[in-house]
């Protein structure tokens, strides 16, 4: 038995324990996930996260200790973001032909985005620091943080709301338009990636290349367009 | 695939650069990606190691949001007492983005009668396949 704890003491000090486990739980997440026929309520990013939080639970260990091994898989987020380029470059005609529809649902989305956001806290009776961190949930995860700092809202809690809005998004996004009869993958691409930013073009680039392409387009705009209008929307709104 | 990676992360840095000397209000992959982007129009076609690396690593973006994920569960306790009426936001508020960016983008392309790429398309398109 003291073999084994000290076996565990080394291992949880290493990156590799928790590294691994990410690994293996993504690869099972997704094997269940791609049994079901990519069904869009068995996300393989929720899957995976259940069971990682299970184990850490189950072995009492902290956040930092697993990010120790889990930081080389979160560190390809980067390179996976300039890759996007590569589908845009590859789509470049069909982008160019839907650049006007683009600019307007960008536009329309960013704000119906961020407008839905506050006007809902405040119909559900949130309060200010609350209502302000929800404001640019639907931006990436590095771009939100730096807009509830500068609207002095908590960077933590923003992290929280946009990793929840991109798995909403990852599941919603399907049925969703499904139930709107939308057949259009591009437009629907564009929605994810908008709306529920890299978490829902992971899911977009499951169900098609077409529509991933229009979800990293949407990320990034959207990202941009965001960090300018959130300072005005609640200015606007918020008292 | 080496020369590729070493391409990506290259973008990548160049992006944090330039984020930072012009003090731009977004990440530096983002501008990491603009820059790759750039560079493949000015020197066309596509290297296929680049277009096959960008693939592997986006065919599993999911994976990569993980641990990202499990900060948030380990977190959750942050949404404190309102995090029902929190959580209610973010579901009907994304819900309604979803609805209104994509009929948009759809209403403006019927509009323009620019949807017939996109529309006949049934989720196993391959890039440069089929096209019509």
């Amino acid at each position: 038995m003291s073999d084994f704890v000290k076996l565990w003491v080394y291992l949880s000090g290493s990156p590799l324990l928790w590294l691994t486990a990410t690994l293996v739980a993504y690869v099972v997440a997704d094997a269940i996930a791609a049994r079901t026929g990519r069904h869009p309520l068995v996300n393989p990013v929720l899957l995976a996260v259940i069971l990682v939080a299970g184990m850490l639970l189950a072995t009492g260990t902290e956040y930092p200790a697993y990010f120790s091994g889990a930081q080389f898989v979160h560190f390809l987020l980067g390179p996976a973001t300039v890759a996007l380029a590569v589908p845009l470059f590859r789509y470049l005609p069909h982008v160019r032909r839907t650049a006007l529809p683009m600019a307007v649902a960008l536009v329309v989305g960013s704000l119906t985005a961020i407008v839905s956001a506050v006007l809902l806290a405040q119909a559900f009776g949130l309060d200010r620091a609350s209502t302000l961190a929800l404001a640019p949930k639907s931006s990436t995860a590095a771009i939100a943080m730096g807009i509830a700092e500068t609207v002095g809202a908590e960077p933590a809690l923003t992290a929280v709301l946009v990793i929840l809005t991109g798995i909403t998004g990852a599941i919603v996004v399907t049925p969703l338009m499904n139930a709107l009869r939308l057949k259009n993958y591009a437009a629907r691409g564009f929605a994810a990636g908008l709306a529920s930013h890299g978490i829902g073009t992971a899911r977009a680039f499951q169900v098609s290349p077409l529509a991933g392409t229009f979800a990293g387009i949407a990320l990034g705009l959207n990202g941009l367009l965001t960090a300018l209008l959130v300072p005005a929307v609640i200015e606007w709104l918020v008292k | 695939m080496l020369s590729a990676l070493a391409t990506l992360l290259v973008c990548q840095l160049a992006g944090e650069v330039i984020v930072r000397a012009l003090t731009l209000p977004l990440p530096g992959p983002v501008a990491g990606m603009a820059l790759l982007f750039i560079l493949m129009l000015a020197r066309a076609p596509l290297p296929k190691a680049l277009g096959d690396t960008a693939d592997r690593l986006l065919k599993h973006l999911s994976l990569l949001f993980v641990p990202a994920g499990v900060g948030v569960v380990q977190h959750i306790d942050m949404l404190g007492r309102e995090g029902l009426q929190l959580i209610a936001v973010v579901v009907l508020g994304t819900a309604i983005t979803l609805t209104v960016t994509a009929l948009t983008f759809e209403f403006l392309a019927r509009l323009l009668a620019v949807d017939e790429i996109a529309t006949d398309h049934d989720g196993t398109h391959e890039p440069g396949a089929g096209e019509p």
